[in-house]
This record gives C-alpha cells, sequence and structure tokens, in this order.
C-alpha cells in the first residue's frame, strides 16, 4: 500500500531525489538544454532565397525569346515579340476588359471550387471511414481522377446546355474526386497511436473524427485541396475554349479561342499568360500560406 | 486534483480495487493457427498503488495493458476497473495540431468539463508537472522530456483512478528518465492515483513500483511477484533498489534461458 507520508520529503543529505527545488532546478536546466531556438528568417534572406530565383528565370526566359524573334527563326506570326504581347496586355488594360476576363473565370473557378469543396469533403470522408462505401466507390473515385475533365464537356453541354450551369458541372465533376480522395489519403495516414490515444481519452465515434481525424488528415487534405484547385481551373478552361456562347461573357479560355480564331498569335500567347499566372496566383495567395502555416505550426517544415 | 487526504483514506479500506484481472487469457490469429500470449493471468492493483509488470519481449505485457485500456478484448478471463483508465505510451502521443495547453483541455473537454474551467485546469496541470509557461507551446517545440510530462498532464486531465503506462520513459536519455521517475513519484504521492507501469527494465521497475510482477514469455504469465519495500523517495543507484534489481534480474534471466532449451 501507499506510503502514508504523502507530502514531499525534504532533501536530505545525499537522498535528495522528492526534493522540491533540487529536482525542479535539475528539470528547469534540462528544459532549457533541450529546447530548440527558432527565429524568423531575416527579410533579405528571404529575398535572396525565394524571391530571386524565380525573378531570374522569369528573366531568363524573356531574353531568350525577344532573341529568338530577332533571330527570325520562325514567322513572326508564329512567334509575336514580347512587346507585342505587353500590348495586347496594355490595350486590354486601357479599354477596362482585363479585370473582366480576369474576373469572369475566377468568379466561375472559385465557385466551382467552392460547391467541389461541398461536395468532395463529406464524400471523402464517407469513403474513408465507412468500408462498405470504399469497397462501392473508392475505386471509381481514383478512376475518376485519371479521367481528363474535358472529357465531361461534351456530355455537360447536351445535358444542361450552354451555360454557366454547364461549366460549373464540368469543374465538379474535375475537382470532387481529387478533392475526396486528398481526403481519403489524408485519413489513411492518420497514425494509429493518435486513434488509440484520442480513444482512451474517449473520443470515439463523431467525437474522434471530429477531434481527432479531421485535424489530423488536416495536410492530406490540404493537398487534395490544392490539387482540386488545379483541376477546377484546367476544366473551366476546357469547358471555357470548347463552348463558346455571347451569353457566357468573355472569360481567359474564351479569349484563347477568340484569339485562335482571329489568328492573333499575341492574343493567344495574352490569354495562355494570364491563364497561367491565375493559376500561380491563387495557388501562391491562397493554398500555399494555409499549406505552409499548417505543416509549420506542427513542425513539419524543416526550415523556414 | 485529488488530495494527499483522499489517498490516505484509501489506504484504509482495502476492499475496492483500482483494477481486477482475473483469470485472462489472450490468443492471436498467427501462422501457425492460435497463438497465446497471454495465460491465465490474475492480478489486482488496489486503490493508490504502484505497480510494474516487468518481462522480456514477448511476454504480453503491452497486451495486457491495451486489454485493461479496453482498447481489444480479452479471449478467456474479465478484467473490471474503477472507470475509464487512462494510458501513456511510449511515444507522447500528444497531437500536433494543438498546443501543450490545448492538448490537455482536449482531455479536459472529452470528460465533459465546462469551457470556462478547462484553461485554469490546464494550467494547473501544467504546473504540476513543473511545464508553467508551456501551455501556448507546440509540441515539437518541446524536449522529449517535456513532451512526456505534457502527456502525463493529459493523463492526470482524465481523472482516471488507474493510470496506466506503457514504457513511456524507454526512448528518453537517462538523465531525463531519471528526472521523470522523480517526478512520477512525487506526483503519484500527492494524488491516489494508482500506476500499473509497463517496462523491461529491472531497475526502473523496482525504482517504482510497491510491488514487482514478473511475467514469463510466450505465453506470458506470471512468474512471480516481490513487494518493494524500500522507502521512498528512492534512486535508481541506491544499493537496496540495484539489490533487489539483481536477485529479479536473475529470475528474468532464467526465464528467458527456457525459451532457448527447445
Amino acid at each position: 500500500m501507499a506510503s502514508t507520508e504523502t507530502t514531499d520529503a525534504k532533501p536530505t543529505g545525499g537522498k535528495a531525489t522528492g526534493g522540491g527545488n533540487d529536482l525542479a532546478g535539475l528539470e528547469a536546466g534540462l528544459d532549457a538544454l533541450e529546447t530548440v531556438q527558432t527565429g524568423r528568417t531575416p527579410f533579405r534572406k528571404t529575398l535572396v532565397d525565394k524571391i530571386l530565383p524565380p525573378v531570374v528565370a522569369v528573366l531568363l526566359v524573356l531574353v531568350v525569346w525577344q532573341i529568338l524573334v530577332w533571330a527570325e527563326v520562325v514567322d513572326s506570326y508564329k512567334l509575336p515579340a514580347p512587346s507585342e504581347v505587353w500590348s495586347e496586355v496594355r490595350d486590354a488594360w486601357l479599354q477596362g476588359t482585363l479585370h473582366e476576363y480576369i474576373w469572369t473565370s475566377v468568379s466561375r473557378g472559385l465557385l466551382g471550387f467552392l460547391m467541389a469543396l461541398a461536395i468532395g469533403t463529406p464524400l471523402g470522408l464517407l469513403v474513408a471511414r465507412v468500408k462498405f462505401v470504399r469497397a462501392a466507390i473508392g475505386p471509381i473515385l481514383s478512376g475518376l481522377q485519371s479521367l481528363p475533365s474535358v472529357a465531361w464537356v461534351p456530355p455537360a453541354v447536351l445535358w444542361l446546355g450552354l451555360n454557366d450551369r454547364m461549366m460549373y458541372a464540368v469543374i465538379l465533376l474535375g475537382a470532387v474526386p481529387s478533392i475526396a480522395n486528398g481526403l481519403v489519403s489524408g485519413v489513411d495516414q492518420v497514425p494509429p497511436l493518435f486513434l488509440r490515444a484520442g480513444r482512451t481519452l474517449g473520443a470515439t465515434g463523431l467525437r474522434g473524427t471530429w477531434h481527432i481525424v479531421m485535424p489530423a488528415a488536416l495536410p492530406g487534405y490540404l493537398a487534395g485541396l490544392k490539387q482540386g484547385w488545379a483541376f477546377s481551373w484546367r476544366s473551366l478552361m476546357a469547358a471555357e475554349i470548347i463552348a463558346s456562347s455571347p451569353e457566357l461573357g468573355v472569360g481567359l479560355g474564351q479569349l484563347l479561342e477568340n484569339g485562335r480564331t482571329a489568328n492573333s498569335m499575341s492574343m493567344v500567347f495574352f490569354a495562355i499568360l494570364l491563364i497561367l499566372i491565375v493559376g500561380i496566383a491563387i495557388d501562391l495567395l491562397i493554398f500555399s500560406p494555409l499549406e505552409r502555416s499548417v505543416l509549420r505550426s506542427r513542425g513539419l517544415l524543416p526550415n523556414r | 486534483m485529488a488530495t494527499a487526504l483522499a489517498k490516505a483514506a484509501d489506504a484504509g479500506t482495502s476492499v475496492a480495487h483500482a483494477a481486477r484481472i482475473e483469470h485472462v487469457s489472450k490468443s492471436f490469429a498467427g501462422p501457425a493457427g492460435q497463438q497465446l500470449v497471454l495465460d491465465d493471468i490474475t492480478l489486482d492493483v488496489a486503490p493508490g498503488e504502484f505497480v510494474t509488470l516487468l518481462g522480456a519481449s514477448g511476454c504480453g505485457k503491452s497486451t495486457l495493458l491495451n486489454l485493461v485500456a479496453g482498447l481489444d478484448r480479452p479471449s478467456a478471463g474479465g478484467i473490471t476497473t474503477d472507470g475509464r483508465p487512462a494510458l501513456m505510451f511510449q511515444e507522447h502521443a500528444l497531437f500536433p495540431w494543438l498546443t501543450a495547453g490545448k492538448n490537455i483541455e482536449l482531455a479536459l473537454k472529452l470528460r465533459g468539463i465546462a469551457k470556462s474551467e478547462r484553461r485554469d485546469k490546464a494550467e494547473e496541470l501544467l504546473e504540476l508537472v513543473r511545464l508553467k509557461g508551456a501551455y501556448g507551446k507546440r509540441v515539437h517545440e518541446l524536449s522529449g522530456g517535456m513532451r512526456q510530462r505534457v502527456a502525463l498532464a493529459r493523463a492526470l486531465a482524465q481523472d482516471s483512478k488507474l493510470l496506466l503506462m506503457d514504457e513511456p520513459f524507454a526512448a528518453l536519455d537517462a538523465i531525463t528518465r531519471d528526472v521523470l521517475h522523480d517526478e512520477l513519484t512525487r506526483i503519484w504521492r500527492e494524488t491516489n492515483l494508482s500506476v500499473l507501469f509497463v517496462t523491461h527494465n529491472v531497475r526502473e521497475a523496482v525504482r517504482l513500483a510497491e510491488r514487482v510482477v514478473l511475467l514469463s514469455s510466450r505465453p506470458g504469465r506470471i512468474a512471480r511477484e516481490w513487494t518493494v519495500d524500500i522507502p521512498q523517495p528512492r534512486r535508481i543507484e541506491d544499493a537496496d533498489v540495484a539489490e533487489l534489481s539483481v536477485e529479479i534480474t536473475e529470475q528474468l534471466r532464467g526465464e528467458i534461458r527456457r525459451h532457448g532449451q527447445h
């Protein structure tokens, strides 16, 4: 049975085991020695390490491009000069159509993505947690990921006609599988130890899903979201290029198609450039910071 | 937290049990048919008692702990515990998406503690494991020893009568382990907690326990029990700890040797 003397023993002679101050001091020393010190990276270092390299790469591409134009390697209608593409940008800006092109597509893309999020998340959770559902639709869901979403454009046009609904349908068919699959693989990678720890704390059933499984699966889920956005954007461009109608307004895909019919390579380049920039910008502004902050808070980023 | 008084009161009554393991057997389906891992284990842990389960690998000590924790079911026999036991693992098992304080608060929340009380209770528990000020720290910002102390605080937050510990200090360096032994002894004596502590380290078992239970391997059976009369606080290098450790180690080696004979 436990000793009835229940207060902390004072340190006596060599036997200082339970001694409050002695132990506390030793512990404080150990804690201080073993704690990792982390600090913020100075801005200059970020500039040199992260921002400078891509800027140099872009400049290099522009230089090579200009050289190719000067050397007249191909006919000028096949390869417009950077300045011609730039003047397309400037004209669109001055006419006020630039932000219209971008907004038409971005608003569609983001709204479609949000819908895909609302459908893909519960679907992924269902597939990950319910054995029967996983066996039933798991393989189909991962198979759908390899189907190019442009394949959905013809049936979507036939089912829904040339309208926004058809665009959203194509985005959903492209993005929902990757969001759901991302969540499934996130859940599959949750260490069993967390589940056991959660169960001993009393987190079972829905409470376990909410408090343990979902947050533990967050990194995989975010990777799925990132991919889901890429799929949304690609599906939308496919839909906009193929399905054109005056009521739909001019989005970026439409702009690209207009450039082709007008035989204007500078407009085609302009459109491709915008599509690329928007895709990168959304990733850089929304998904990358989100992913980094989640990984950093869990100590999963090696160095800042 | 429970008071010293509660512990003294418990010491007077020996009717109740923190855990009662009766004729428990466990077998798993293996390549050679059913494999018996635990064979007819009977063991009581009294309220406030500190028991270590000692054994070589393959003796099923972790399996037994899982059964007591309710994470698995015995093939035969029965286990009763006084409420749901808390469990500490060799890995800290803290949730990396929460701070140290929020890890403890999650345990409080799942226990049904009101939101307004959680913060204070969590700070109180952190103070108990001498980690005042670590509330907002992320798990990766803590050292191995600090993580296990937060894990201990989280286990204590469950306010269970019984704490199960599965080699919780095995992955720590020797100095840190000694310090955590002292901490665990101190906290155990300040509360009326019963502890069932699994280890393969004989000295650790003797250092901590009031009773050491030796399990034989394949299948796990209770081979022998020792009552440790050495007064607390003890140190792992104490002569009387060493002496009993030698005796137990001899027996343990004998158990292991038997397996090489056929």
